[in-house]
């Protein structure tokens, strides 16, 4: 019998969290992190680093200030679940940023909202300024402020994250230093995602057990997903990890799916023949929640095409290789649908792409060869004719 | 001290005169003219103590810090696979044809720019819209002349 997929509600369910709070207060930082270690939580935003290991690092850096910040630049293709966490619990997302700051020893906490959801400020201003006043009584030093984006997709790396924060062009700087080390204005800065933050403070409330039974080995507990495109169902789930992409397209598919983008535009798409083989999850295709439905209808190449229009205008041009790779991977296919370049050019680019995976300096271009060689090979006829 | 001088000075005394001040003056100024002018960014430059490269460097960085001229009211259409699917450039063309410009220009009064985004962040509910910071999820080419109408009747 095959597993269901099981829908949870960890992150969206109010909860008491100053109650949560004030109770992980009495605990002491060593063991709250390693609680949050043994939990198995790994970054929400689609990196999936150990978020114990990194307040672990942060928390032990000598400084006189350090920083908790979290990203709510959630920029990627087909993503949206932290605008839904944002706008229905921030109170959570605060007590989470707020949790970390007592963990890793910080008294400032910003927030990197995209500019594209502007329109959320005054509602969270009034929940940190609500939230502010409760601290106070928990007697707990940590403020919240928020940094807003300009439209930035590569802001969402947490470095040009902080460099944009600095008032710079957000470039993403060579790692390491790493920001637990050396983050925003040099200090030791966490850098979590916004879902990430809700996790754990519910790790807090429920301890590591419950969300380490859920899941799978590599990816514990549950996880939200934004699913979009040729689905009767769009819209936002928690679901448990660890299904295979079979079972998701046969509770959100329309009949007719033939592929999935796993993972948004700088994921994986994944044809219809590795449905069954394929895991949501780090021992498969890795999500930061971002899953595309497209159904027989749909031309590959318009969606490759998309996909790279979208990296050739937010590749920062730093680095050569994206900058360069990803004007040139669109020209290339656009040459190769009009019949000016052969076929066999594909290979070209692909080897293109593969030294855009090596010599790019941060995840954007690295990520670029993700859905260029998976949609090539999986649909190679689409983008020939 | 100019109008935008003035502007500039008023808002380096919210937000400091720090580097980090510099992301919130510059949107600040946006939010008020629209866009960043050779004229605003010097003054920025001279109230920050920065350089003016440094200063048109980190605007013309990012998408929403405008250094040309916009309209009153800025319509970015997300562009991106799911609202293009969707019908994306049907709404486009609705509000192209209602303000009688292409995408990337401005009307002749200043009051509206027509723009193309990046992902919006609302895949679920494409084809979608941003009016300046207003969201508008789900629009038809019928709800798009509705909304547009409205803004027409705007001052």
């Amino acid at each position: 019998m095959e597993k269901q997929i099981k829908k949870v509600d960890l992150i969206f369910g109010k909860v008491d969290y100053l109650d949560i709070l004030e109770k992980s207060l009495k605990r002491t930082r060593d063991e709250l992190i390693l609680d949050v270690i043994d939990s198995g939580l790994r970054g929400r935003g689609g990196a999936g680093f150990p978020t114990g290991l990194k307040w672990k690092f942060a928390k032990n850096e000598e400084a006189d200030q350090k920083y908790v910040i979290c990203n709510a630049d959630e920029g990627e293709p087909g993503t949206f679940k932290d605008r839904e966490i944002l706008t229905e619990v921030p109170e959570k997302v605060l007590a989470g940023m707020a949790l970390c700051g007592y963990c890793i020893g910080a008294t400032e906490g910003y927030i990197y909202l995209r500019g594209e959801y502007n329109f959320l400020i005054p509602s969270l201003n009034k929940a940190i300024e609500d939230f502010h006043k409760k601290l106070k009584e928990l007697k707990l030093d940590f403020t919240i402020r928020i940094c807003s984006g300009s439209g930035a997709y590569v802001c969402g790396e947490e470095t040009a994250l902080m460099e944009s924060m600095e008032g710079k062009r957000g470039e993403p700087r060579n790692k390491p230093p790493f920001p637990t080390s050396q983050g925003y204005l040099g200090k030791p800065t966490s850098v979590n995602n916004v879902e990430t933050l809700v996790f754990a403070l519910m790790i807090g409330r429920e301890g590591p057990t419950k969300f380490k039974e859920m899941g799978t080995f590599d990816s514990r507990g549950s996880k939200v997903f934004s699913v979009s495109g040729d689905t009767p169902n769009p819209g936002i789930y928690e679901l448990e990890l660890g299904m295979t992409l079979e079972q998701f397209v046969e509770e959100f598919g329309d009949g007719d799916t033939k592929a999935v983008q796993v993972g948004g535009a700088s994921g994986f798409c994944v044809s219809r023949k590795e449905f069954k083989n394929t895991v949501i999850g780090f021992e498969g295709i890795p999500t930061g929640g971002s899953m595309m439905l497209f159904n027989s209808s749909r031309s590959m190449f318009n969606i490759l095409n998309d996909y790279l229009e979208f990296f050739e205008e937010e590749s920062c041009g730093q680095c050569s290789p994206c900058r360069v790779g990803c004007q040139q991977l669109l020209k290339g296919i656009e040459a190769v649908k009009k019949g000016i370049k052969p076929p066999k050019y594909l290979e070209e680019l692909q080897k293109l792409s593969d030294t855009m995976r090596i010599a790019s300096k941060c995840g954007l271009g690295q990520s670029v060869p993700n859905p260029f060689n998976s949609i090539v090979n999986n649909f190679r006829e689409e983008i020939i004719y | 001290m100019t109008r935008i001088e003035e502007l500039v000075k008023e808002q380096a005394e919210k937000h400091g005169r720090q580097r980090t001040s510099l992301m919130p003056i510059l949107q600040a100024v946006v939010s008020s003219e629209r866009y960043l002018s050779e004229d605003a960014m010097v003054a920025i430059a001279n109230e920050l103590d920065l350089s003016t490269a440094d200063v048109y460097g980190t605007a013309s960085f990012y998408t929403f810090l405008d250094t040309v001229p916009r309209g009153k009211y800025i319509i970015r259409v997300c562009k991106t696979i799911t609202c293009h699917m969707k019908g994306k450039d049907e709404i486009i063309k609705t509000i192209s044809d209602m303000l009688k410009i292409k995408l990337g220009e401005t009307t002749n009064d200043r009051k509206f720019s027509l723009l193309q985004a990046n992902c919006l962040g609302w895949c679920h509910k494409g084809p979608v819209m941003l009016i300046n910071d207003e969201v508008y999820p789900e629009v038809t080419p019928e709800k798009v002349t509705e909304i547009i109408g409205k803004y027409l009747k705007k001052s």
